[in-house]
């Protein structure tokens, strides 16, 4: 019997035996991330147990929500004793917990409006690859569009405003090539004297192309939370700016300004600043000028917000390398122009984090008006809302719609700059 | 031949302070202090007019008059008799309670949420993930206002406790739930319970020096003593010990019911619970964060090097990777605290008496000196934020990596 018949080696391929049952597909999927040791087991028994009783506990409170009653009496009725949320109150209370309970009904479209044009306005700023430049013309007349929207009033009003801030640009361009410095204190002079002026001449133009005006203190809900948030937010970003680099200046004057500045504002609670809005800064405006309350506190909010982000832009700059700033002496360049061209982008790139984040803690921080009696959509759902005869009670509806409206506005904010900070990143990666 | 010169003197001019910019800081510097001069002036002026106006005038004499007023919550002694200076310190208390309890029960939260955030659970890590994100991007006041509705609107009144078959019962016999606060026991101390105390202090350091002890031992000679079972057991023998020995001299006061309400017991009211929970519950997801920051901070060579020198997972949590997050940690950790004890001025929307809900609240409008109260209002939380400040820079220069 020849050898080679006697063969203890394979001829040919078996083929690919399937990976077993349980490092495949699911089952490998459960077992690492759910099974993988006794205590991860224990850990996600409970996690199931405790999202099984949330589900069970609010899904009937979901699936039987009453959407149509006038009253919370009449919800109960309808429900007839079985668990339900009564969400009514959100389709009937729609317009009160958006615009307030003073605002003119026949003129939400002004407002809406306004809000709508917002993001007209924002698109080239937040997304600028994408939409024309051109469009930041419109972003830069937003603001007084805005105004006119939401207050109404004579036209005259937001144009002279405007006019006033072109002035100031033109005799700014005119005095930069001397100083950086003077232009920016020659520019806002002149603005202002340009709008002293113009008062006298508005005054008689009162009517022309007026829309209804609406007073501050009958606007409300959730509107004047995203017009703080708004106003506040861009007011604060070029005098956060301001105040870092003031704080990082050589000069000591300005330097110990800024710094008490700072962390003073730093260093209080906001409600501190609502109050000195609401009962102390009267005192200190001359006899017989009011301003509004609105006014007020978008001045202590501003520079509240203004502080925390001059200190994140103050990190920003910090961060960056020595070299970049003697590579902008080197060429020459001044210190506004140094600034301007080689430090603040890479610094305020830096800072996007932390400028989100201050704009996002500050925009949650507007239904602290709600202290001292602004009816924001917190003051709302608390004041006429929940004390009205009808709606007594209705708690969860209520404070869950509000949850709703500031998680999606702030988780999408959060979103942006994570997006922005990948559009951003010019290193090679 | 001297071709070198010195450059020529010129002699000052005025447009220098312009264009020279050796001179042009001065200028800004003398014009912003001119600036800062004419606005202060500006607004002293007015406010002496306006005052003037009013026949007011700057004084804190109302700080001595009787406050007329009572507040629910009184760490010391106080009545409407008292001052409105003592108002305040009640309130300046009572702010410093809810901070303390706050900061403990917010890092509680926040630690065991970073952790679980990394754990390779995936459902753990999701539900961690929501609670993180949806208290982060909610506002604190509105949790404030949940979380007290569920105290005052959800629970039981004292009432359901009452009868045969009440509606409502207490948690094994000791906690009450009820819509008027937390009923919970409070100890009874008796003649001899100091000694008590004094041993369960002494066993606290014990526990360190026991530990300090091992440690050196373990450098000096390598040899491991257990850590864990006997610091239990020098925390706790020698205090069950004393304690039975002195004849139980501390005993518990149970809340019972009683006519309308409760009593006995340590009354826990909804105001501070819903202040405490929701600042802790809101800062814990911040600090959740930072935690989950600076864990993923530390670089993985740092585990698999400490892995490598055959080090135990625990060890290497403990003795690698814990030291330096912490680095990362405290800092940001700190500034929380601060932002929670900023945050608990929200009080005043659930009518808890902190130092804004009595100085910034009645006394303000009892006595109508804004600009006073304002003003130490202000000061007390500056105090309280530069001194943590200080603190906190102390901390960082002594944590700062010794690099050559």
């Amino acid at each position: 019997m020849p050898h080679d018949q006697i063969s203890f080696v394979r001829k040919h391929m078996l083929p690919e035996a399937p990976p077993p049952a349980t490092e495949t597909g699911a089952v490998k999927w459960l077992r690492e991330n759910l099974f993988s040791s006794p205590a991860n087991t224990l850990l996600t028994l409970v996690s199931i147990f405790v999202v099984f009783n949330i589900a069970s506990a609010s899904a009937p409170w979901f699936l039987n929500g009453v959407w149509d009653s006038p009253s919370i009496a009449a919800c109960r009725e309808i429900l007839d004793g079985r668990v339900g949320g009564c969400f009514a109150v959100l389709s009937e209370r729609w317009n009160q917990l958006l615009f307030g309970f003073k605002y003119p009904v026949e003129l939400y479209w002004r407002p809406g409006l306004a809000f709508v044009l917002l993001f007209v306005a924002g698109a080239p700023v937040l997304f600028g690859k994408i939409f024309p430049r051109k469009m930041l013309f419109f972003t830069g007349l937003y603001p007084f569009i805005a105004y006119w929207l939401i207050w109404g009033g004579s036209i005259m009003v937001p144009i002279f405003a405007l006019l006033g801030v072109v002035v100031g640009a033109v005799v700014y361009s005119r005095v930069v090539t001397i100083s950086a410095g003077v232009a920016v204190i020659a520019g806002f002079v002149a603005a202002l004297i340009f709008w002293i002026a113009s008062g006298y001449i508005s005054r008689p133009m009162a009517d022309v192309m007026a829309l209804q005006a609406v007073p501050s203190r009958d606007m409300g809900g959730f509107m004047i939370n995203l017009m703080l948030g708004v106003v506040c937010v861009s007011l604060s970003l070029p005098l956060g700016i301001l105040l870092a680099l003031g704080r990082q200046s050589r000069m000591p004057i300005i330097k110990w300004i800024c710094v008490v500045f700072i962390e003073f504002i730093r260093g209080v609670p906001l409600i501190t600043l609502l109050f000195v809005a609401n009962v102390v800064l009267a005192y200190f405006l001359p006899p017989n000028v009011t301003f509004d309350l609105i006014l007020r506190v978008i001045i202590m909010i501003t520079m509240f917000s203004s502080a925390y982000i001059a200190e994140v832009i103050r990190g920003g700059l910090a961060a960056l390398p020595r070299g970049q700033y003697e590579a902008a002496n080197s060429l020459g360049l001044d210190y506004a122009q140094s600034m301007q061209l080689i430090i603040l982008p890479q610094a305020l790139k830096i800072s996007i984090p932390g400028i989100v984040n201050v704009a996002v803690g500050l925009f949650k921080d507007t239904t602290l008006v709600s202290v001292i009696s602004m009816f924001d959509i917190v003051g709302m759902i608390r004041g006429p809302i929940l004390a009205s005869m009808e709606w007594k009670g209705v708690y969860w509806e209520l404070f869950g719609f509000a949850c709703i409206l500031f998680f999606i506005t702030c988780y999408g904010i959060s979103q942006y700059s994570q997006w922005l900070e990948r559009q951003l990143r010019t290193d090679h990666r | 031949m001297t071709t070198m010169t010195d450059p020529p003197k010129a002699s000052f001019q005025l447009s220098m302070l312009i264009y020279d910019t050796r001179y042009r800081s001065y200028t800004f510097q003398f014009i912003a202090l001119l600036l800062l001069m004419l606005l202060i002036g500006y607004l002293g002026k007015n406010l002496v007019e306006n005052l003037a106006a009013q026949g007011q005038n700057i004084s804190f004499g109302f700080l001595s008059d009787p406050s007329g007023y009572d507040i629910n919550q009184r760490p010391i002694e106080y009545d409407s008799q008292s001052s409105h200076m003592r108002a305040a310190v009640v309130g300046v208390l009572n702010t410093l309670i809810v901070a303390f309890l706050g900061c403990i029960t917010a890092t509680l939260f926040g630690v065991t949420a970073g952790i679980l955030r990394l754990s390779p659970n995936w459902l753990v890590r999701k539900l961690m993930a929501i609670y993180v994100e949806a208290f982060r991007n909610v506002p604190v006041l509105i949790w404030i206002l949940i979380i007290f509705t569920v105290m005052s609107a959800s629970l039981p009144s004292p009432n359901q406790f009452r009868g045969e078959s009440a509606e409502a019962s207490m948690v094994l016999d000791a906690f009450a739930f009820t819509n008027r606060g937390v009923y919970v026991p409070s100890p009874i101390w008796g003649p001899g319970s100091s000694v008590v105390v004094l041993a369960f202090l002494a066993s606290i350091i014990g526990v360190f020096a026991y530990r300090r002890y091992a440690t050196k031992l373990l450098y000096d000679t390598g040899r491991l003593l257990p850590m864990g079972w006997p610091s239990l057991a020098i925390l706790f023998v020698p205090t069950i010990l004393i304690f039975f020995i002195m004849g139980q001299p501390i005993s518990l006061d149970y809340p019972a019911l009683q006519g309308f309400n409760f009593v006995g017991g340590l009354h826990i009211r909804g105001s501070l619970i819903a202040l405490w929970f929701a600042l802790a519950i809101y800062t814990g997801a911040f600090i959740a964060e930072n935690v989950r920051a600076g864990i993923q901070a530390v670089s993985k060579g740092q585990t698999e090097a400490a892995a490598s020198l055959g080090l135990r997972p625990g060890r290497i949590m403990k003795l690698v990777i814990l030291p330096q997050a912490l680095r990362v940690i405290i800092p940001p950790l700190i500034s929380q605290y601060l932002n929670l004890t900023k945050n608990s001025s929200l009080a005043i929307a659930v009518g808890y008496m902190d130092v804004t809900g009595t100085l910034g609240g009645i006394t303000l409008n009892q006595t109508g000196r804004a600009i006073e109260c304002v003003l130490l209002l202000m000061l007390f939380y500056l105090t309280i934020s530069l001194s943590i400040s200080a603190v906190m820079n102390v901390y960082n220069n002594s944590i700062k990596l010794k690099e050559r």
